[in-house]
């Protein structure tokens, strides 16, 4: 299975009924595909709006129903609509029950760089800095690895976007939970081995005393509706 | 009654130099056919004030490429790799806000605040050289209100009144903006006689807006 399908397939068994969710630009966008059967989302995009679905037909784009990417989108039945202030107010004010954001890095502590990388890339920060501070819970789904290094390390060298540890890893390799000890290895991608997993992170990792493998189910993608 | 005045009027009441606050969020909601007429009029030394630089060719971004703007208070540049050649170039300063944070800066800039605390930023880059308060054991930034010169908003319909109202993702960060400057400019997509706007419906009161700009066409 491609790595980021896989993350996204493990990030949406996190996903519970009846909770308001955001997701990041980029890996964390395909979590919409995966939403398990029976549960309902109602998935918030920064930039005004509770209640969006997948790109209207070629030619019945609305210039003014965009995502935070500044993509098409459409409007489900019982969308609403906000502007900017009120859209961070339902994120910092604890009203925005889990994020999921793209990753540099994570360290040992939980904490989370993705905002800029110096001297090389000054993206900004966008909304991530308020997402990390107020979610109640904080995903990170990213590769483990980047050009054959851990992106998960014993301390951030990236500036990070809060001290506020984050809830959840999932990588293409593991899921890792953010204890007061250090990073617990949970659950190993399918036919992943522990070793394999230490072998390919730069942070010590404490593992649990049985790390089944990650439930994922495998059904074909949904659309957004 | 008032009368609407062209995009090329209000591109004109701007000088250079001035600091102008854009709503929209890459590019949507942004006042396109003023943004068209300061590029064409060739405004200079701007500070620009919003959510993001877009993309190139794009609302804000084209006042970019055109060399219009010399600072911008954004919380975003990463769509527009021209904001980033410039602010590397040392052409164009940047100033990145958290987005959260710079909707309540503006908020606090046109609601007469003294500023807002926020957990966001704290223990970051962001809080160099910024207060920190603490209030029930939690620290918080102190973060100062934000005002500008003129705020350009875009609206979905006006009336005669100049009262607004706005639509779906495209009012982001123009009701808070048409608190905050000294001058305001609607350009909305549409007018409308009094009294067709429902008073429920209207998201910004017309005496708050200075100028409207009319329909294209």
């Amino acid at each position: 299975m491609d790595a980021k399908q896989l993350i996204a397939r493990r990030v949406a068994q996190e996903l519970r009924d009846h909770t308001l969710v955001n997701l990041g630009i980029g890996l964390p966008t395909l979590v919409a595909k995966y939403v398990p059967p029976g549960v309902e989302v109602a998935f918030q995009s920064e930039n005004g709006i509770i209640g969006f679905g997948s790109p209207p037909p070629t030619g019945m784009e609305d210039p003014n129903l965009t995502d935070a990417g500044g993509g098409f989108i459409s409007a489900l039945p019982g969308a609403v609509s906000f502007d900017s202030a009120f859209s961070f107010m339902l994120i910092r004010g604890g009203h925005l029950d889990m994020t999921v954001l793209g990753g540099l890095e994570v360290d040992t502590n939980g904490h989370l760089a993705n905002w800029m990388v110096p001297g090389k890339l000054v993206p900004g920060m966008g909304g991530a800095m308020d997402l990390v501070a107020g979610a109640r819970r904080v995903i990170v789904a990213m590769q483990h690895t980047a050009r054959g290094r851990s992106k998960i390390v014993p301390k951030l060298t990236l500036p990070p976007t809060s001290v506020r540890p984050v809830s959840l890893v999932v990588t293409d390799l593991a899921v890792l939970h953010p204890t007061p000890d250090g990073l617990m290895l949970q659950e190993r991608a399918p036919g992943v081995s522990v070793a394999e997993i230490i072998a390919a992170t730069a942070a010590p990792l404490l593992i649990a005393d049985d790390v089944p493998e990650m439930g994922i189910v495998v059904a074909e993608p949904m659309m957004v509706r | 009654m008032r009368r609407a005045i062209s995009a090329a009027e209000a591109a004109v009441l701007i000088p250079d130099g001035a600091s102008v606050m854009f709503g929209g969020f890459m590019g949507v909601g942004t006042a396109t056919r003023v943004v068209q007429a300061l590029v064409e009029r060739g405004v200079r030394g701007l500070t620009i004030i919003g959510n993001d630089t877009a993309r190139p060719g794009v609302g804000v971004g084209r006042l970019i490429e055109a060399g219009c703007v010399a600072c911008a208070i954004v919380s975003h540049i990463g769509t527009n790799p021209m904001t980033q050649q410039k602010m590397i170039a040392g052409e164009i300063e940047v100033e990145l806000v958290p987005q959260g944070t710079l909707a309540e800066r503006i908020r606090a800039g046109g609601g007469g605040l003294g500023g807002v605390l926020t957990p966001t930023g704290v223990g970051t880059t962001v809080a160099e050289g910024k207060q920190i308060i603490t209030v029930q054991g939690r620290e918080f930034l102190l973060e100062l209100p934000i005002r500008a010169d003129f705020a350009l908003i875009h609206a979905h319909e006006a009336d005669y009144n100049f009262n607004l109202t706005y639509r779906l993702t495209a009012t982001n960060f123009n009701p808070v903006m048409a608190l905050a400057a000294d001058c305001v400019i609607a350009e909305p997509d549409d007018v409308v006689p009094v009294g067709v706007l429902p008073p429920d419906a209207v998201r910004t009161p017309g005496i708050l807006v200075h100028h409207l700009v009319a329909r294209p066409g």
